[in-house]
């Protein structure tokens, strides 16, 4: 096949093409019967049928235009900042511009399709299919053409120009990579650290109020954070605000909860961890870093909503189920000279997900 | 109207036809474009409806540019930290990040801004289903084989692509919800060895949240990987294009030919129109349906979560591999490996997607199928193809359930844990079910076609024998649902190649070969091969001599000639 464009016309409306020499293959229980004859349609037929299908569509067409003017009628008419929750939280306006904007185009493209399918040509028509690989001789020309330019420029002869040429471009590499540095600084120690340190008050998350031992319930969980994140500076500014806040809080968020204390069961090391019967961990998970919150107080369990992992409180908060390996970090709690809770060092081990420097803490 | 101006424009109106001729020509002069357009304007598409799944993916990735350009004219993608002070009472004053605030002022500030956020992401999910329904369909057909291994391929980039845009795209508005997700992406990224801690402080523009990962997601979204989505959406359409679309089997169609309608007008309008009703419906999806109230959520926090978190639909498979993986990690000198988060988390999706691209490539070289194909295959006729896919969808179907095992849970008033541990056993003896079970039916569907072929259909006329017994009435099927039942190839199972003497000595097959030809034969182990003409012909012989058997009775039409298959012309009614 030297012209395969020879092969591709389409044959508009002609049944004959469809009569293709290679319709059917020797073997073949049964041979192509050929493309079936034509069926009119109604509209094919029936003038009236084809004034109705005429009218269906500019009616659709109309009514998609008069949406499209609802739609500007509902962006002036209506207000949207007083009432968002209005519908059942849909908002007015939202509403009403979604049915006025979806209905326009819906009835855009429904009468068009029912043009298409009522009063276009519905004639099947055969159009036969090209190699779709080239010709052999085109193939051969290509490769001539490639050889000779491969020949030309000698880079088969010249292995020293070809390799000085391929180790520039592989250099090249560096400096695309190197460029990349600044993304981000290195981790060094970072994640081993939180704003934890000896003597720092445990406070309530939401008011930043310190919490004497008094104040906790047995069986009670109370999301706290450390003093410094409501703490200000000399010129009255947060000593932590925007990212640098959200980076520290996103380790040092903890929990304390206060068990019976005959039903603790602690290590060995952290038998003073604990002031009557309080306990404070992480609150991080040490799964993949969510912040677990859900808490069962009759068997001291708490689950990482985002892939419940369970752990137990009362029991150094072991890992009961689920993906997560490690315990909760715990910190250990005192009392300082006012009776509020604070942290007695830093955490010992890293908190949040594991990763490679990680190691055995 | 004058006479003299009516005999001005005579000679406009003697041209007045050749409007269209004279901008093509104006355009042909210049580009040359007749030659290319000649073979497209009438381009030839054949019509089914599972042919219109790919353009649903098409139109919402159309809709998507739209309705996204849109928004960027309001996002503000910073996380500099602001207090909110928009029209939404609740979040009055609270401190937030600009990605987050400009977020509600799109929402609640700016008219249509609601819907057109609404419209984006319903029409996000529709994209990435529609891909997969798609791809589903080509797969089942067989449409990927050759020469359309390439397209496929770009086809497993495009969903891959589009999944990784979604998730960056719910990230950006820089709510809980999404910052719950960045970092169980942080989470993700640090289980990686030896380089994951340096991966997330890159990604992350030092210590997990820092302030750049929204301003870097937001060039990723609507720059980065839009550009390649374009790119690859174009290379997906050419290659259509060039290699015509594939069809069923059917009379007149053949592997040579491609039967249909014109691209100009029936396509055109057709598609065109298709358009706009994907427009509508997701534009009816944004008005009535609320996704994402993000107003609900507030602002990232990371000491916080709500109970239910859920991400989008398409990450429901990653999120179930992760919740339901046993908490392994090890240690190796010093050095930890979180295999909990490593395994589900990057070198499972990294299987999953490397065995999609290769999968036209694997078939192939088990089947030793070298031919071009541009007839579909029906599912049932290629049993483990179809199994295969079914035991793939059981193990999503599973996977994306326990990524709601919290739900179902709450739902169904179950335990939890028995949820998970039952998830852990049925991704593993799910799947091999599904695939026996689809095989069979498969098996079993291709004997009934035998049957109907060779016997006829059963035409529910019973018939008593004079010795007294009871038998149904068979009946030939027409011709062309014979032709349609017998279009399709006869399997062929690899054979090892003979040894070079032929003389007995052992093939030399080596390892690779044999394991090939095993395969093989596992492949189309029990199929059914469409029948000879011979044995047509033998087995057309029942009913023909059951039909001779009842010629000279005296009741010309029982009614069951007027089931559409037989020429009734003539024919007589009985009369009572």
């Amino acid at each position: 096949m030297t012209d395969r464009r020879d092969n591709e016309m389409a044959v508009p409306g002609n049944e004959d093409a469809a009569l293709d020499p290679h319709a059917s293959q020797p073997g073949d229980p049964i041979d192509n019967p050929g493309l079936p004859a034509h069926q009119p349609r109604p509209t094919d037929v029936d003038e009236a049928a084809e004034k109705r299908a005429e009218r269906q569509v500019a009616a659709m067409f109309g009514l998609s235009a008069v949406c499209a003017v609802l739609f500007c009628v509902a962006y002036f008419a209506l207000d949207i900042g007083s009432e968002p929750d209005m519908f059942g939280g849909i908002g007015a306006q939202n509403l009403a511009l979604g049915l006025a904007l979806g209905l326009a185009l819906l009835l855009l493209g429904v009468g068009a399709i029912q043009w298409a399918r009522k009063l276009m040509s519905d004639h099947e028509i055969v159009e036969m299919r090209h190699a779709v690989a080239s010709s052999e001789e085109d193939r051969a020309d290509t490769v001539a053409a490639l050889k000779q330019g491969v020949d030309d420029s000698g880079i088969g002869r010249r292995p020293l120009i070809r390799n000085s040429m391929l180790g520039a471009v592989a250099a090249l590499g560096l400096p695309a990579v190197v460029a990349l540095r600044d993304l981000g600084e290195l981790p060094g120690s970072s994640l081993e650290e939180t704003v934890w340190r000896k003597g720092m008050r445990i406070v309530n998350d939401v008011s930043g109020t310190p919490i004497r031992p008094e104040q906790v319930e047995i069986g009670q969980l109370v999301n706290a954070e450390p003093a410094v994140f409501f703490a200000t500076d000399e010129e009255g500014e947060p000593v932590y605000e925007g990212h640098e806040l959200q980076a520290a809080k996103a380790k040092a968020a903890v929990i304390l909860v206060r068990i019976e204390p005959s039903e603790i069961s602690p290590l060995p090391a952290r038998e003073d961890w604990g002031v009557q019967g309080i306990l404070c961990y992480s609150k991080i998970c040490t799964h993949v870093g969510c912040p677990i919150s859900l808490y069962e107080q009759q068997t001291h369990h708490v689950l990482c909503p985002c892939h419940q992992s369970t752990f137990d409180l009362a029991d150094n908060a072991r890992v009961l189920f689920g993906p997560a390996d490690r315990p909760l970090p715990q910190l250990p709690l005192g009392v300082d000279d006012e009776g509020y809770l604070v942290a007695m060092s830093g955490f010992q081990e890293p908190v949040g997900p594991s990763y490679w420097e990680r190691g055995e803490s | 109207m004058g006479a003299t101006r009516l005999g001005r424009r005579e000679p406009a109106k003697a041209q007045k036809p050749s409007k269209v001729g004279e901008v093509a020509t104006w355009a042909d002069d210049r580009h040359g474009l007749a030659a290319l357009a000649k073979k497209n304007v009438r381009k030839v598409f054949p019509d089914h409806w599972s042919f219109m799944l790919g353009e649903i993916a098409l139109w919402s990735f159309v809709i998507l540019l739209l309705t996204g350009v849109f928004l960027t004219f309001w996002f503000k993608p910073s996380m500099a930290e602001v207090v909110y002070h928009g029209s939404y009472d609740q979040l009055r004053g609270i401190p937030m990040s600009e990605a987050y605030a400009s977020t509600l002022e799109i929402s609640f500030d700016v008219r249509g801004g609601l819907l057109m956020r609404q419209i984006h992401h319903w029409s996000a999910m529709l994209f990435i289903a529609a891909m997969f329904v798609h791809m589903m369909r080509v797969f089942f057909t067989g449409a990927f084989r050759k020469p359309r291994e390439l397209n496929w391929m770009v086809g497993g980039l495009l969903l891959m692509l589009g999944i990784l845009n979604g998730f960056t795209g719910y990230s950006l508005p820089d709510d809980l919800l999404s910052g719950t997700g960045l970092r169980i992406a942080d989470g993700l990224m640090k289980s990686i060895p030896v380089v994951g801690t340096y991966v997330s402080f890159f990604v992350f523009g030092g210590e997990f949240p820092g302030d750049d990962i929204v301003s870097r997601l937001f060039t990723v979204h609507v720059l980065l990987i839009p550009g390649l989505l374009l790119a690859l959406v174009g290379l997906h359409m050419l290659l259509l294009v060039y290699h015509k679309h594939t069809q069923w089997p059917g009379p007149g169609r053949t592997e040579k030919n491609v039967v249909g309608f014109p691209m100009m007008p029936v396509y055109a309008a057709k598609a065109g129109g298709y358009f706009f009703i994907v427009f509508g419906v997701t534009a009816l999806m944004g008005g009535l349906l609320t996704i994402n109230p993000i107003w609900l959520y507030g602002p990232y926090n990371p000491s916080q979560v709500t109970a239910g978190s859920q991400p989008d639909w398409y990450m429901g498979v990653a999120e179930g591999l992760l919740r339901i993986m046993p908490g392994w990690e090890s240690e190796l000198f010093g050095y930890t490996i979180s295999w909990n988060v490593f395994l589900p988390g990057v070198v499972a999706p990294g299987i999953i997607f490397t065995m999609v691209m290769l999968y036209p490539f694997i078939e192939a070289w088990i089947t030793g199928d070298k031919r071009e194909h541009h007839l579909l295959d029906r599912p049932r006729n290629a049993p483990t193809r179809t199994a295969f896919l079914v035991a793939m969808m059981t193990l999503f179907g599973l996977l994306w359930a326990a990524g709601g095992n919290d739900l179902l849970a709450v739902t169904f008033n179950l335990n939890l844990n028995y949820i998970t541990w039952f998830m852990r056993v049925a991704i593993f003896v799910g799947p091999p079910i599904a695939f026996v079970f689809t095989r069979r039916w498969c098996i079993s569907l291709q004997r009934q076609d035998e049957e109907r072929l060779l016997h006829g259909y059963e035409t529910g006329v019973i018939m008593r024998s004079p010795e007294g017994s009871y038998s149904e009435r068979h009946l030939p099927i027409d011709r062309t649902g014979a032709y349609i039942l017998t279009a399709r190839d006869r399997d062929e199972v690899y054979q090892l190649p003979a040894g070079a003497d032929g003389n007995g000595v052992a093939a030399r097959g080596s390892l690779k070969n044999k394991v090939r030809a095993r395969l093989s034969e596992f492949w189309f182990a029990d199929n059914v091969q469409k029948p000879t003409r011979e044995e047509l012909v033998a087995g057309h012989g029942d009913t023909d001599r059951e039909l001779a058997l009842h010629a000279g009775e005296a009741h010309p039409a029982d009614g069951h000639q007027y089931d559409g298959r037989h020429d009734v012309a003539g024919d007589e009614l009985r009369k009572h």
